[in-house]
């Protein structure tokens, strides 16, 4: 089974559509035109530019360069995830925090599924290597990008509360406990709930890209539940492991609750 | 409560926290240190320190223990920090108690057992502030530092929750600091008073 060509004339097509969607936009004063011509435009940039990077990649298949498009995809994860937080840490730690976990989770996570389940060979190729770590990284920096927001901010509110609980002679993990697994539960969620409604409510992409490239849906549906699988595995250890390294953050050796290391997101 | 324990003076020295300097005082068992001062002066600050829940320079110690000796929450198991106000985290009264409290404390100060089985968001300010001093004995402390703890009640309540806390100091000999700005109560409940100004503590009666 081969897959049909897609030349740039046909893409341009595609392109021609848009362009008559911003027209109507325009017209109807949405005020988006602007932002979505940009949009589309930065798609196709970006996009042109991954593929030449990973038909580059593909073509050496060597270890020090997939090694190193995967460290600069995660410091990318590790700068969305600091990024996306209402609160963060003083210094560099949420981004370090963030990093950490989603190194620890994904990549043992892609490791463990690239060496002992698919199988390849070398087992670092390419083709399966760099998609599978791609939806991991994704989906965990999502799920620690939630829970440490979310850690962050209900402590910030529950300050109180929280030193209420050490003036009684509780330990730091007993203050922030409950903050702690709510923080855990609601970055776990998301992917929870994926797949609860995968195959009814929504077809997931990765298996409808394999089939319009011509895997049989079987094998399709195969590669989709155990990377569903994987995701859900990657980001509950990430989420577990990035709130556990924050919350440790927010108190000092002395058990106290150190909420001057808490900044506003856009200041130090 | 158990019965009586021989607690240790509670000793700062040379304590400094934010604009606060040079703060000494020694408070020995079974007597109550009034502190007033205006607000913003530090007098909050002051007991976070003690209780160890900002840093500080300087040497606190409770009998022949250091602050340093201990972690923070054996310190803090010893040396009891009531805030002005209380919070709250269960959705019930009974389930913020390690053990559940003897009915004789909660009708010393006027509660009925029953507040025990209720969920906190039915409590007034007063109940939660009553059930908070009652809250803060478990486990039970060697010392006591107490803010402001009966401005959130009304005339009424006040006198009796002070009285009751003279008792339980009394009976159980801690060596206390208490914040306050009521003069008619420092001259009832003090065995000394100071004043906080300009960040210096200084004794005046």
């Amino acid at each position: 089974m081969t897959v049909i060509e897609l030349s740039p004339a046909k893409l341009a097509l595609a392109g021609i559509l848009v362009l008559i969607l911003s027209g109507c936009a325009y017209a109807a004063r949405l005020g988006i035109t602007r932002r979505m011509l940009i949009a589309a435009t930065r798609t196709v940039v970006q996009l042109s530019l991954i593929g030449i990077v990973l038909e580059a990649l593909f073509s050496t298949s060597s270890l020090l360069w997939i090694s190193l498009m995967a460290m600069a995809m995660l410091l990318i994860a590790g700068r969305e995830v600091t990024a996306r937080q209402k609160r963060r840490l003083t210094g560099g730690w949420s981004f370090a925090i963030g990093t950490v976990s989603m190194f620890v989770s994904s990549f043992t996570v892609a490791v463990l599924t690239l060496t002992v389940v698919i199988n390849p060979d070398p087992w670092f190729t390419p083709q399966y290597a760099i998609p599978l770590l791609g939806m991991l990284l994704g989906n965990t920096m999502t799920g620690v990008a939630i829970c440490l927001d979310r850690l962050h901010e209900t402590t910030w509110q529950q300050r109180s509360v929280i030193e209420n609980r050490l003036m009684l002679g509780q330990t730091w993990q007993e203050a922030i406990g409950q903050i702690r697994r709510e923080a855990v539960r609601s970055g776990m969620i998301p992917t929870i709930n994926a797949m609860a409604a995968a195959g009814i409510v929504s077809l997931p992409g990765m298996m409808t890209g394999q089939i319009l490239a011509g895997t049989t849906p079987a094998l399709a549906v195969k590669y989709q539940i155990l990377i569903m699988l994987m995701i859900t595995v990657g980001t509950g250890f990430g989420s577990m492991l990035s709130v556990l390294l924050a919350s440790r953050r927010l108190f000092d050796k002395r058990e106290r609750l150190r909420i001057d290391r808490l900044v506003l997101n856009n200041s130090e | 409560m158990e019965g009586f324990v021989s607690n240790g003076s509670l000793s700062i020295r040379q304590l400094e926290i934010g604009f606060l300097r040079d703060v000494t005082v020694t408070v020995p068992p079974g007597e109550i240190h009034c502190i007033s001062g205006k607000s913003g002066s530090g007098k909050s600050r002051l007991l976070r320190a003690v209780a160890d829940l900002e840093q500080h320079n300087g040497q606190i110690s409770l009998g022949n223990t250091r602050q340093t000796d201990l972690s923070g929450p054996q310190w803090r198991k010893r040396v009891r920090l009531i805030p002005a106000q209380s919070e709250w985290w269960y959705d019930n009264v009974l389930e913020h108690f390690q053990v559940e409290p003897d009915p004789s404390l909660l009708s010393a100060l006027e509660l009925n057992s029953d507040i025990l089985k209720q969920p906190v968001s039915y409590l007034s300010s007063g109940e939660k502030q009553r059930l908070a001093l009652i809250r803060s004995l478990y486990p039970q402390p060697q010392a006591l530092l107490l803010d402001e703890p009966t401005a959130n009640l009304d005339e009424g309540s006040r006198k009796s929750v002070e009285n009751w806390l003279l008792n339980m100091i009394r009976q159980q000999h801690w060596p206390v600091l208490w914040v306050a700005h009521d003069q008619e109560q420092i001259n009832r409940v003090a065995s000394h008073h100071w004043d906080l100004e300009n960040g210096c503590l200084t004794l005046t009666g």
